[in-house]
Parts: C-alpha cells; sequence; structure tokens
C-alpha cells in the first residue's frame, strides 16, 4: 500500500533540440545493429561467418566497373523517385502513387517511341518524349491532389489506387503494341533506329542518367530551403491552419507541390524507359514508388543525406542479390535485409526524439 | 447467358482472402492505427502455415498416415504465431516507438512479402529435404473439405455449401467483428480510442492497450487470408508472388465497406466477382479489353473513396484519429 505514489518505472519525455551529431549518432548505431543482426540472420540461413558475407555483398555490389556502374544507375533512379516524392512528404500528402507516377511516364515515353518513331527528327522526340513523360507523371499526380484539396479526399489510399491503375493501362497497351503478336511483351522499342533513345555520353551508358539526376538533386535542395515554394510548403507541412492564417493558399499549394512531384516521377520514368531500360513492362518501376518514400522518409527530406539513404538500400539490394546466387537461395533476400534495417532506423527516430528517464530510487526520492 | 452458378463460386473464393484482410484492417483503423503491413502481414500468415505444414507433412512416415485435426491445426497456429509476431512489431515501432504508420506499414509489406517470397522459394533448400516442389496437397485436402452432401444439392450445393471451413469462418469472423464493434462496451471504447485518443484516455481507457490488442488481433484475422489463400486457393501449393495485391485490395476493401466489417461479407464478394470478371467476360479475340477489365476494383474504390469524401457525412468517415500516434504528453 505505502508503494502507491509510486511513478512509473520508465518515463518518456520528450526532447527540446538535439544536437546534430547526436541524432546521427543514434541512427548511425541503429544501422550498425540492424547490420549485425541481419549478419546473425544470414549466417543462421546460409552457415557462412558474418564477416565473409559482408565482404560478398561488397564484392556484388562494387566488385566490378560494371557493377559499379549499375550501382550507380539504380542508385539514380531511386534518389531520382525519392527526390519527386519530398516535397509531397513535407507538406504531409501521403503520396503512395510515386510507383504509378513512374509507370504512367515511362508508358507516355514508350507511346512517343513507338508512335513517333523515325517519323520526327530524332532531337524533336525527344523532345516531345520528355514532356509527354513529365505531363503524364504530373496527371497522375494531379489528379489525387484536387480531390485532397477539394474536399480532403484521403491521397494515402487514393494515389495507392492509381498504381494499380496504371498498372493494368500498361498491361494493355503492352497487349496492344506486343511484338510480335501474342508474345506479350514488347521488347526493346526501336532496336534498330535507336529513335528515342537518350543519347550516351561517352562509352558510359548510365552517365546521362546520373547527371541529370544530380542535378534534380541540387534543384530540389534549392527549392525546398530557398524558394518561396518550399517555405510555402514547409508551413502547410507544419500547420495547415497556420498556412491559411498567414494568406497561403492551401488547396494551390498541394495541387502544384503535387504537379511537380508527379512530374518529376514522370522524368524517373523516361530515364528508365528512354534511358536505360528502352521497354516498358507492369514491373519496371520494381517497388522504387515504395522503396523511395523510405528513403525520403529515412533522410529526414533532406534531398543530400538522400543520397546515402538510397545507396544504403541499394547496396543492400545489390550485395544480397549475390549472396542468393551464390547461395542458391531466392532473391527475396535482399527485401528481408531491407526490413530488418528499416525496422531499426524506423525505431531509432523514437530515441532521437524522445528520451527516457528511469525512475529514481524510491530512497534518493525520500531523503 | 452469363454463368452464375459457375461464377458465384469463383467470386466467393477470391472474396474470402480479401473479407479476412479487410475484418483484420477495419479493426486495426477503429483503434487509430492504419496499418499499411496488411499485404506482407497476409504473406507471412499464408508461408507460416506453409512452413508448418510442411514440417509436419515432412515428419511423417507416409502421406497416409496424417491425422486430419493436426494437418489444420499445425498449420492454422503457425500462421496465427507468425501474423501475431508482425502486429506486435507493427505496434511496437508505431505505439510504443511512436513511428510514423506509414512507413512502418510499407517497411513491414517490404518484409513481409520478402519473408514470404524467400521461405517459399528457399525452404526446400533450406531443410535439404528431396522432394522437388512445395505442394501440400495433403495438408491443402483438409481445409478444402466442403459439407460431404454438397455435391448432391446441385446449384445450390455449389453456390453455398463447396467452400472449406476457412471460408466460413471469415463470414462468422466478419459479423462477429461488426457486432463486436458496435454492440459492446469493448468496441465502443476502441472506437473511442480510434477517435479522439485524449478523450479515451481522460475517461480511464487504457490506450495503448486497446491499439495493441485491435491491431494484433486484426492482423491475426488478416493472416488467415494468407493461409486461406495456399491452402484453399491454391491447393497448398506455394508460388512466390501469386498472392499478389490483394492485401491492397482488402485496404481499398475497407473504405469500400466505410468501416463496417458486415458490410465487407458482401463487399468482398463483389470485389471477388470484379477481380475475376475479366475471365467471363466475352471479348474474342481482343484479349487486350481483359486488362481494362482488371482495373474495376481498383476504380471503383477510387469512386467510393471520393463519393465519401464528397458527401462528408459524419457516420461514413475515417477514424478521426486514424495514422496519428498517440502521446498523451502532447498537445
Amino acid at each position: 500500500m505505502n508503494n502507491k505514489s509510486r511513478g512509473p518505472l520508465v518515463h518518456i519525455v520528450k526532447r527540446g533540440n538535439i544536437p546534430w551529431y547526436k541524432s546521427w549518432l543514434i541512427r548511425g548505431a541503429s544501422i550498425v545493429i540492424a547490420l549485425i543482426v541481419c549478419a546473425v540472420v544470414t549466417t543462421l540461413l546460409t552457415g557462412e561467418n558474418p564477416i565473409q558475407i559482408y565482404a560478398t555483398m561488397f564484392k556484388g555490389a562494387f566488385g566490378t566497373p560494371r557493377k559499379i556502374w549499375i550501382l550507380l544507375q539504380n542508385l539514380s533512379l531511386l534518389l531520382c523517385i525519392s527526390l519527386a516524392l519530398t516535397p509531397a512528404f513535407k507538406m504531409r500528402f501521403w503520396n503512395i502513387g510515386g510507383e504509378g507516377q513512374v509507370l504512367i511516364g515511362g508508358l507516355a515515353t514508350a507511346a512517343c517511341m513507338i508512335l513517333l518513331g523515325d517519323k520526327i527528327p530524332n532531337w524533336a522526340l525527344i523532345i516531345i518524349m520528355v514532356i509527354a513523360a513529365m505531363v503524364a507523371g504530373a496527371v497522375w499526380g494531379g489528379i489525387p491532389a484536387f480531390f485532397k484539396a477539394k474536399w480532403n479526399t484521403n491521397e494515402t489510399l487514393f494515389t495507392l489506387m492509381m498504381n494499380y491503375v496504371a498498372i493494368q493501362l500498361v498491361a494493355f497497351f503492352v497487349i496492344v503494341w506486343e511484338v510480335p503478336k501474342g508474345a506479350g511483351k514488347i521488347g526493346i522499342i526501336n532496336q534498330s533506329t535507336m529513335a528515342g533513345w537518350l543519347p550516351q555520353i561517352g562509352n558510359y551508358k548510365y552517365l546521362l542518367n546520373i547527371i541529370i539526376v544530380a542535378l534534380i538533386t541540387i534543384g530540389m535542395y534549392v527549392y525546398l530551403n530557398y524558394s518561396k515554394h518550399g517555405y510555402e510548403i514547409s508551413v502547410v507541412g507544419e500547420s495547415e491552419r497556420t498556412a491559411r492564417y498567414v494568406g497561403i493558399k492551401v488547396e494551390r499549394v498541394i495541387v502544384r507541390t503535387m504537379l511537380l512531384s508527379g512530374a518529376l516521377c514522370g522524368v524517373a520514368g523516361l530515364l528508365l524507359v528512354g534511358g536505360t531500360d528502352h521497354t516498358i513492362t507492369t514491373t519496371i518501376a520494381g517497388g522504387r514508388g515504395y522503396t523511395a518514400i523510405m528513403v525520403a522518409w529515412l533522410a529526414n527530406f533532406n534531398p543530400f543525406i538522400m543520397i546515402f539513404a538510397s545507396l544504403l538500400l541499394v547496396f543492400l539490394s545489390r550485395g544480397s542479390a549475390e549472396i542468393s546466387t551464390i547461395f542458391g537461395l531466392n532473391h527475396s533476400f535482399a527485401d528481408i535485409l531491407t526490413g530488418i534495417i528499416l525496422f531499426f532506423i524506423i525505431g531509432s527516430e523514437f530515441f532521437v526524439k524522445y528520451k527516457l528517464s528511469f525512475r529514481k530510487s524510491a530512497k534518493k526520492e525520500a531523503k | 447467358m452469363f454463368d452464375f452458378v459457375s461464377f458465384i463460386p469463383r467470386a466467393v473464393v477470391q472474396s474470402v482472402p480479401l473479407l479476412f484482410g479487410s475484418t483484420g484492417e477495419t479493426l486495426t483503423e477503429k483503434s487509430g492505427n492504419l496499418n499499411l503491413g496488411i499485404p506482407g502481414i497476409m504473406y507471412v500468415g499464408g508461408i507460416c502455415g506453409v512452413i508448418g505444414a510442411f514440417f509436419y507433412e515432412q515428419s511423417l512416415p507416409s502421406p497416409d498416415a496424417i491425422n486430419g485435426f493436426l494437418a489444420v491445426m499445425i498449420p492454422l497456429l503457425s500462421c496465427l504465431i507468425g501474423s501475431l509476431l508482425m502486429g506486435l512489431l507493427y505496434c511496437f515501432l508505431t505505439v510504443s516507438l511512436r513511428a510514423n504508420q506509414n512507413v512502418t506499414g510499407l517497411a513491414m509489406t517490404t518484409f513481409g512479402v520478402g519473408f514470404g517470397n524467400f521461405f517459399g522459394g528457399s525452404l526446400i533448400k533450406l531443410t535439404a529435404s528431396d522432394v522437388p516442389s512445395i505442394a501440400l496437397s495433403n495438408t491443402s485436402s483438409f481445409f478444402s473439405k466442403s459439407l460431404p452432401f454438397a455435391d448432391k444439392l446441385g446449384w445450390f450445393g455449389k453456390i453455398f455449401l463447396s467452400y472449406g471451413f476457412l471460408a466460413y469462418l471469415s463470414i462468422a469472423i466478419a459479423f462477429i467483428a461488426a457486432y463486436v464493434l458496435k454492440k459492446t462496451r469493448v468496441g465502443l471504447h476502441l472506437r473511442a480510442v480510434g477517435e479522439s485518443p485524449e478523450t479515451a484516455d481522460a475517461a480511464g481507457i487504457n490506450v495503448n492497450r486497446y491499439k495493441y490488442v485491435a491491431t494484433c488481433t486484426g492482423s491475426m484475422i488478416a493472416g488467415l487470408g494468407g493461409l486461406y489463400y495456399v491452402m484453399d486457393y491454391a491447393c497448398g501449393v506455394w508460388s512466390n508472388d501469386a498472392f499478389g495485391d490483394r492485401g491492397w485490395l482488402a485496404i481499398a476493401l475497407v473504405i469500400f465497406t466505410i468501416w463496417r466489417p458486415n458490410w465487407g461479407v458482401l463487399s468482398s464478394l463483389l470485389f471477388g466477382g470484379l477481380y475475376i470478371l475479366y475471365l467471363f467476360i466475352p471479348t474474342g479475340m481482343n484479349l487486350c479489353i481483359k486488362e481494362l477489365y482488371k482495373m474495376l476494383p481498383y476504380v471503383v474504390t477510387i469512386i467510393v473513396l471520393v463519393i465519401t469524401s464528397m458527401r462528408n457525412k459524419r457516420e461514413d468517415q475515417p477514424p478521426a484519429s486514424l495514422g496519428l500516434a498517440y502521446f498523451r504528453e502532447e498537445r
């Protein structure tokens, strides 16, 4: 009975400002712990020692110049989509439709390549492709934004459904354009003429993509931090009421930001179809639309930190693909490792925001 | 003439996983947790059932020695445990650690789908057994066993009685969930937690406990959807990614039913029907039109989403605190 006044064992306190190095220390520690857990899991499944496993993963990701290029190419695409989603997330608009917006951008690109290839000069075709991809992505992102702004329709589920509509639309056009008839796939578009293929810089197949994405990264950083639009986005994200009070037209900001977000996703689709794959399938985005959400969130919406976040995820997927090939395991192994790492990083945010204060012993308090 | 006698049973078997998923997700969302990990949880539920059944079948001296009770209970329990663990993980991250629910849910889906595909594809290799593929037809036959006299009743038996026990369980669970939510004190408290955790807390309801229990129960129900899919619909054969996007459809169904599990019974049937409608519509040689028909469930969901938000009726809205973490000391 005399213990009744005792407080709880652990008390959670919200932290005020935490120095940036401390917060990154916490996040870094969580990644290290996550990597250790991943190593243990891999060891249990393959029976190899953990150091050996990470050596294999490194070799799989960075082993040869070709592998490094593929890594950089995957990195740039993931980064591009993450950057595209960032302004929307900063506004607290949960755009889960990255996948669909990328697909529809890719579909628009492919449509231009197939329908206009060889009919107009290549430079004109590429300009039309860029515009078409951006417009298609913007429309796909703009529709949910319009309904959100007008009637406050739940955007998470709306954008999610738009993904599947986009997938089926692509499936439809794949059958319309299939080569040869009945193959169920399009194959490489304009293989002989290379019409509509994005130009290659020197001998480096993926260099153009990487440069474009690097420019987008810088542009997005400036846009979010130094422009009026960026400021409006963060005000709307922090508090819609404040935004209304200071005279920001919230509806317009929502639609405008989503148009931008969708257009950039469309660019990612353009890079995928026009720049690297030169074909379109329903799985061409490969779940990057979802992974990108986590990249953007992990990096706290900072474009430069996103580079490292996407590097981590791409490294994991490339590295674990190598492991699964060597040990004859299923390629989904990468998803398991990614999941584990994400859980740890997600969990670590708690310790950045809050601190635990343990109950002082009763004797001390009595004195 | 549209062939209803063969259409309805096929729509029903499609609808059962959706119904499990949406009932589970409705319970979860009523507690204020938007669990986007449901697709992953359904994969985990399915594969855990497969793993359980696989080990059970492997441990038998001969396929004939199979015990009906164990053959059902072992996969069922391992499925429930697997999805419970996923639910606990989600709760720990979002309720105890107050993480962002969208990101956590997506991470769970990545993990869960990967988990399912990985073990589905590597189980044989990992256990070094000598079977060519995971085909649990023996276990499956117990799951898909329908009433013995179903065949004799003609079209009636085919439409109403030709399903395995999990199909009936899904309907029962949906009605029970609807009853609990609407008519009991526990349901009232749960809805209070989802609408306004501050008020619920002030009224002396343990918010975190309600969130934990509702989300974990929801995950377990959703996990059964995965189990039904592998064991009954797919006849015990696991193939990677076969479960597809049904998890997301289940989440869409929650909106479609405007958070009422009893409506889910008919709506899931409608969704199941829309899902396979393309198989029954005569399109002749024009295969591509079928792809457009597959769009229907998603388009219908979008329309419902827009209409409910336009009508803005108070009882049709999502739980007010959906997607938000609750921290008592925050205002």
